[in-house]
């Protein structure tokens, strides 16, 4: 059983600020984040405005067998990130 | 008076706005609406979080659900809910058995004071949650920052 954490740079923004000039800053935060062991997904998270910038998420799986973990998350606007990382299973 | 009479009147009269605080629920709706008519148990479930938060932009919180996490009894989602955040459902977790232990660690916002619900739904269908109160200082949503 290995432990996933994952830290991702964004700022979450609520839809509920105000920038200098008094204009509502829209929402934008990352509402689908999802984890692919070997293209089976293992684990999901709609995330929403309560989750703070720079969203922390920390999980578990079972590594099974070699392969890579893939993470995907997409934000309000539309725009996808990804990150890999091989899992070497030996014995 | 006796002194005991009186400890005991004292903690009585102070665990008394506890126990009406829990009978009025404003995510019931909310809860009732994902079980679908099931019934939510308390147990299972352990929502842990800071007692005291000096800032509600950042709030540790840990979730665990007891579970053996097989392929026939597993935990299938985790749903977080906020009583006074603007957005009620703060997340949702989708889990397997492939996790192999049904616990998240993640950092929420707080838009001040007020309790959390964690529900959880188990592969066989039943649903159990756990709540937790929480003190925050300075609200998030207030800090223009």
């Amino acid at each position: 059983m290995i432990e996933i954490r994952i830290l991702i740079q964004h700022p979450m923004e609520t839809g509920y600020r105000h920038d200098d000039v008094g204009h509502l800053i829209k929402r934008n935060v990352i509402n689908a984040l999802s984890c692919r062991y070997d293209g089976v997904e293992v684990f999901r998270a709609d995330l929403s405005s309560g989750i703070s910038a720079n969203p922390y998420v920390q999980f578990y799986t079972v590594a099974e067998a070699s392969g890579d973990l893939e993470f995907t998350w997409i934000d309000d606007e539309g725009e996808r990130g990804s990150e890999r990382q091989a899992i070497v299973v030996k014995g | 008076m006796k002194r005991r009479d009186f400890l005991g009147g004292a903690a009585g009269a102070l665990a008394l706005p506890r126990a009406a605080l829990a009978q009025v629920d404003p995510l019931d709706p909310l809860v009732r609406a994902l079980a679908g008519g099931a019934p939510v148990r308390k147990g299972k479930v352990t929502l842990v979080l800071p007692q005291l938060a000096d800032n509600g932009n950042s709030v540790p919180i840990r979730i665990a659900v007891d579970s053996p996490m097989t392929s026939a009894d597993h935990v299938k989602s985790i749903h977080l809910y906020s009583e006074r955040n603007p957005v009620p459902n703060m997340a949702n977790f989708y889990l397997g058995p492939r996790a192999g232990k049904a616990e998240i660690n993640s950092r929420v916002r707080l838009a001040g004071s007020q309790r959390l619900t964690a529900v959880a739904k188990l592969s066989d269908g039943s649903f159990w949650y756990d709540a937790a109160p929480i003190v925050v200082t300075l609200s998030a949503c207030l800090d223009e920052s």
